[in-house]
């Protein structure tokens, strides 16, 4: 159908053909469509999610109209999940929409199993003690979960889920494999059929780069003992030699040479967070592993053998100055080595699976093409209980969240918010939530953070006396621009989940509307 | 309700760098400065009526705006007539209604604002339809300012919204004077640069060389590309303007013309070439066309033919088009978290409800979530927001002479000039209409058009830049008759 690709155009151009798949297969469940959870799920139903289920026991009012989108007057006393749910539809008519008129907490008291059909469960508006036995549902029924908040001018949005690996992290800035460090045979032999002391001065101005610091590399540790420069000094020298061999100023791919030249010097072999994760793996495959663990287990063992300690080659080179003779066949050259590090790798995934009893061809081809070209981006992401991170932050981090200027408020917002739902628990309101009683409410609310700072070991004073005022000021109030923010984030993440692409958030995001410093805190 | 109230004040507040501006920004249409108090004009019995209704629409916001705070703006007031201000009176102005624009709409629509305005030149088309969630399929072809307005006016009652189906620049100056606040949701350096201008021509100086508080039109802007975008407050003469930090926009790439020519390298070279180069070959006189799908067709095949002779992978149809329209990639959620930014510094700015950006924020969430506050500094000498680049003139230089000079002024370099003087205008270059009645203010001796004032602030309007690279543009120039008598006191 050509409808869908011209639609999603300019978002396929992110995530590409195999995201938008993995999209359109999701189904969602949203629970609480107030502005936060409905600013999510626009988000998601126009990127063209598979289906969405939203759960809202509550009825349309008025101060509804003056916050979320997708009501109006018409739907004034009307279930606001059916309302949400109709508009969502109307937006993109491929989506599969449907509502539950229930109120969230009681589904998850008394029918954890309903959570179980989803593929994704967005939850939002919930108060710390659902939070907690939602996660619990969902890490035992393994279904990925998002929280996602808004209260006033703050937002809370955190992920819940053991384990989310990811092959194609696509990250901005990495650097590109070139092996300019650690040249294998064909490389080295294919830049011996090139002279750089050639007399032809076009040629000499379009050699590309590449070449240039393989030989001179090469060069340097013939004359060093079969070292590469180390020092500054030598660092210096070297950029030094490749500027001699210039025969005149304007050569441009001597002096993109000059400037890439730390990729001679950085360290051979993988880099510490692919050594993590290898670590990580541990050393033993079974049935249940998963595919991402077991193609880990096989690129441990081609590092330590046809890798030489380097992972397979990513494969492209960057565009540099040359010609588009040299250019070509370098491309070439790259690609031919990462497809026979791909085929490696191939065969000793076979090898591994058969092993733990699995299909040797169960991994397809082109998940292990992909797995091979960012092993060196791969990422894992953990992320702990909510009630194991409520009842036992990471201290000292806590604490130094709390004192510290950029973190302080965000942090503060943070402890606010459980206290916020420790109030409710011990008053039935949330603070601030009725006029007239905000001195009371002010000083309740000082007093439950207190008791929530010692409790998690943290120093009581660390909170400011303006912060809990304006804790109390927001009473409990859902701000549209606040939610449409939080929203924004949640869905982001939602769709970094999904598509397996781009590396989700770790730790908790604190949205702060007050000066804009949002954090993310790792407790 | 359609009351006509000549005139009344609303207090702006903003808190920034440490020291506190008090913005006092007329709300009247007319010319003449106002000088009411808030609140007395709301009647009382609209007032009784308003509030059932209205206070339980706004609920939640009026959480913020009626409630006092110690972390608030430091004149804030709050109270229902911040409020009913904040609905009848302050106008805003969005400018684009695509991406960030049909997001900004919903965002200040429900953040207290109902008088809007928005400003864009374009259709609505398919490939629009992933993020801008205002307009459907059968909307194509329409002009995205009109449905954007209709659409969130159909849902949020008592918000108006006035489209304008135009470009910016086809809009007066005095257009933008009339809003207390500007929004931006635009892709364009250029149009940003525009706006900037404009914004920056209101800003006026005291002999002190500090901002004149009232004349100060604050923007806020916004931007994204993919997973990453920004949100930044703009007060001309305080924090930087745009032009003061025109270097946080890297120039475009542009591929040599000998590597297009002779040493194609990459699947882009090659549709480089065919655009570019090839283009102008079999076509010549016709102009490319970037939105005809059989333009895009043969640069397309031309390419394929060249990558092909060269033996270079990866020509698509896809990336032609990308590489040709400079398309960038974009996705519903971060122009939601970029417009919610802007919505919610919108309103606390003009509110003093809450601190506020200081002063540029930067998002990106390809790696994790990453936000970051910068604070910039103004460039004292910037040629925008700066007091202006002065002049030094006889009595006797005309008006032509003086527009002439301005073509060879280093600072300057425009051609094509208008001129304005205190919202007349001295010099238009266009309409033709326009043009033939200021034709002959040209021989008129400047002085004498400014009422023989020694010193004084002209707008000029034109075109800077050299070769093809021009922009239209606008500057202030702050106009010093030599020989006459410095001292203030007997100015206006």
């Amino acid at each position: 159908m050509a409808e869908p690709k011209v639609k999603y155009d300019r978002q396929l151009r992110i995530w590409g053909e195999q995201g938008q798949a993995a999209l359109e297969k999701a189904s969602i469940c949203l629970l609480n469509c107030g502005p936060t959870g409905s600013e999510t799920l626009k988000n998601l139903v126009l990127g063209g999610v598979g289906s969405i289920t939203v759960v809202d026991g509550s009825k349309v009012e008025v101060g509804d109209l003056g916050n979320n989108f997708m009501v109006d007057e018409s739907s004034v006393g009307e279930s606001k999940a059916k309302c949400v749910c109709a508009f969502l539809q109307e937006l993109n008519d491929v989506v599969k929409a449907k509502f539950i008129e229930d109120f969230p907490e009681e589904l998850i008291e008394t029918n954890p199993s309903f959570f179980s059909q989803f593929t994704l469960v967005i939850a939002t508006q919930l108060v710390s003690d659902s939070m907690v036995k939602l996660d619990r549902i969902c890490r035992e029924a393994n279904i990925i979960l998002i929280f996602a908040r808004s209260y006033g001018l703050m937002g809370f949005v955190r992920i819940g889920v053991k384990e989310h690996t990811v092959i194609e992290s696509k990250p901005d800035h990495f650097l590109d494999d070139l092996r300019l460090n650690n040249p294998w045979p064909e490389l080295t032999r294919f830049t011996e059929t090139i002279d750089l002391n050639t007399t032809d001065a076009v040629v000499h101005k379009h050699t590309p780069y590449i070449i240039i610091l393989v030989k001179i590399a090469e060069e340097w540790a013939n004359t060093h003992g079969g070292n590469l420069p180390s020092t500054r000094e030598e660092k210096r020298q070297f950029k030094d030699l490749i500027k001699s061999k210039m025969i005149t100023i304007d050569e441009e791919n001597y002096k993109e040479a000059m400037e890439a030249s730390f990729k001679v010097f950085s360290p051979r072999g993988i880099g510490a967070n692919l050594q993590k994760i290898i670590d990580d793996g541990g050393t033993e495959i079974d049935s249940n592993s998963s595919d991402f663990w077991v193609m880990v287990a096989a690129l441990k063992e081609f590092i330590a053998n046809e890798g030489g300690g380097e992972t397979p080659l990513e494969g492209s080179i960057p565009d540099m100055t040359s010609s588009t003779e040299l250019y070509v066949n370098l491309q070439k050259n790259y690609q031919a080595k990462a497809e026979a590090d791909f085929l490696v790798m191939e065969r000793r995934i076979g090898n591994l699976l058969k092993k733990i009893g699995r299909d040797p061809a169960s991994i397809s081809k082109t998940n292990i093409k992909s797995f091979s070209k960012n092993a060196r981006k791969l990422a894992v992401c953990r992320y702990r209980l909510i009630e194991e991170e409520f009842n036992s932050p990471v201290q000292p981090e806590l604490q130094k969240y709390l004192m510290d200027e950029d973190h302080g408020t965000a942090a503060g917002l943070y402890i606010l918010l459980r206290a916020a739902d420790r109030f409710a628990v011990n008053y039935n309101k949330f603070p601030g939530q009725f006029d007239g009683v905000m001195d009371e409410d002010i000083s309740r609310l000082k007093t439950t953070a207190v008791g929530l700072l010692n409790d998690l070991g943290c120093n009581s004073s660390a909170l400011s006396e303006d912060l809990i005022n304006e804790m109390c000021r927001y009473g409990a109030s859902e701000l549209h621009a606040v939610a449409a923010f939080v929203g924004g984030v949640a869905s982001q993440e939602v769709i970094k989940l999904i598509t397996r692409q781009f590396i989700p958030m770790s730790g908790t995001f604190i949205f702060n509307g007050i000066d804009n410093k949002s954090q993310l805190l790792l407790l | 309700m359609k009351g006509r109230y000549k005139y009344s004040l609303s207090y702006l507040c903003c808190f920034l760098t440490g020291a506190s501006i008090l913005l006092k920004v007329e709300a009247s249409r007319s010319t003449i400065r106002p000088q009411i108090l808030l609140p007395l004009f709301v009647s009382p019995s609209r007032s009784s009526m308003a509030d059932s209704a209205s206070q339980s629409r706004s609920r939640d916001l009026d959480k913020l705006l009626l409630r006092s705070g110690n972390l608030v703006g430091p004149t804030f007031e709050p109270g229902t007539e911040l409020r009913d201000a904040l609905n009848e009176f302050v106008r805003v102005l969005v400018i684009g209604a695509g991406g960030l624009g049909c997001e900004l709409l919903k965002d200040l629509a429900f953040s207290g604002f109902r008088n809007l305005e928005v400003i864009d030149m374009d259709r609505i088309e398919v490939t629009n339809l992933n993020r801008q969630f205002l307009f459907r399929l059968g909307d194509v072809g329409k002009p995205k300012a009109e449905v954007a307005a209709k659409r969130v006016m159909e849902r949020v009652s008592g918000v108006d919204i006035k489209p304008h189906f135009c470009r910016i620049e086809d809009k007066p100056i005095s257009f933008y004077n009339d809003f207390h606040i500007i929004v931006l949701g635009l892709d364009s350096v250029e149009a940003r640069s525009y706006i900037n201008s404009v914004a920056c021509s209101f800003l006026e100086y005291d002999s002190d060389d500090n901002p004149r508080e009232e004349s100060i039109k604050p923007m806020v802007d916004g931007g994204t590309e993919g997973f990453k975008g920004h949100a930044r407050i703009i007060m001309p003469g305080v924090t930087p303007c745009f032009e003061c930090t025109i270097w946080l926009f890297p120039p475009q790439v542009k591929f040599p013309l000998c590597t297009l020519a002779e040493t194609p390298r990459t699947a882009a070279h090659c549709i480089e070439y065919a655009h570019l180069i090839k283009w102008d070959e079999a076509h010549s006189g016709k102009t490319f066309d970037p939105d005809d799908p059989e333009h895009m067709q043969w640069v397309y095949s031309e390419a394929v033919k060249r990558a092909e002779l060269f033996g270079i992978p990866g020509v698509t149809y896809s990336l032609t088009q990308g590489v040709v329209k400079n398309i960038i990639p974009a996705i519903a959620s971060t122009n939601a978290i970029i417009s919610a930014a802007c919505a919610l510094e919108t309103l606390k700015v003009v509110s003093g409800c809450s601190k506020t950006l200081t002063n540029y924020l930067t998002y990106n969430g390809v790696e994790g979530l990453h936000t970051k506050v910068t604070e910039f500094v103004r460039d004292k000498d910037c040629l925008v927001c700066g007091p202006g680049v002065l002049i030094e003139l006889e009595t006797s230089v005309t008006l032509k002479k003086f527009i002439d000079l301005l073509e060879d002024h280093p600072k300057l370099l425009l051609t094509r000039v208008s001129v304005t003087y205190r919202g007349k205008n001295l010099y238009m270059q266009a309409p033709p209409v326009l043009e033939e009645m200021t034709r002959s203010n040209l021989d008129l001796p400047l002085f004498e058009l400014v009422s023989k004032t020694p010193r004084d602030i002209v707008h000029v309007t034109g075109a800077a830049g050299k070769g093809d690279t021009k922009q239209s543009c606008s500057r202030k120039l702050r106009v010093v008759f030599k020989g006459m008598d410095v001292d203030m006191a007997g100015g206006a």
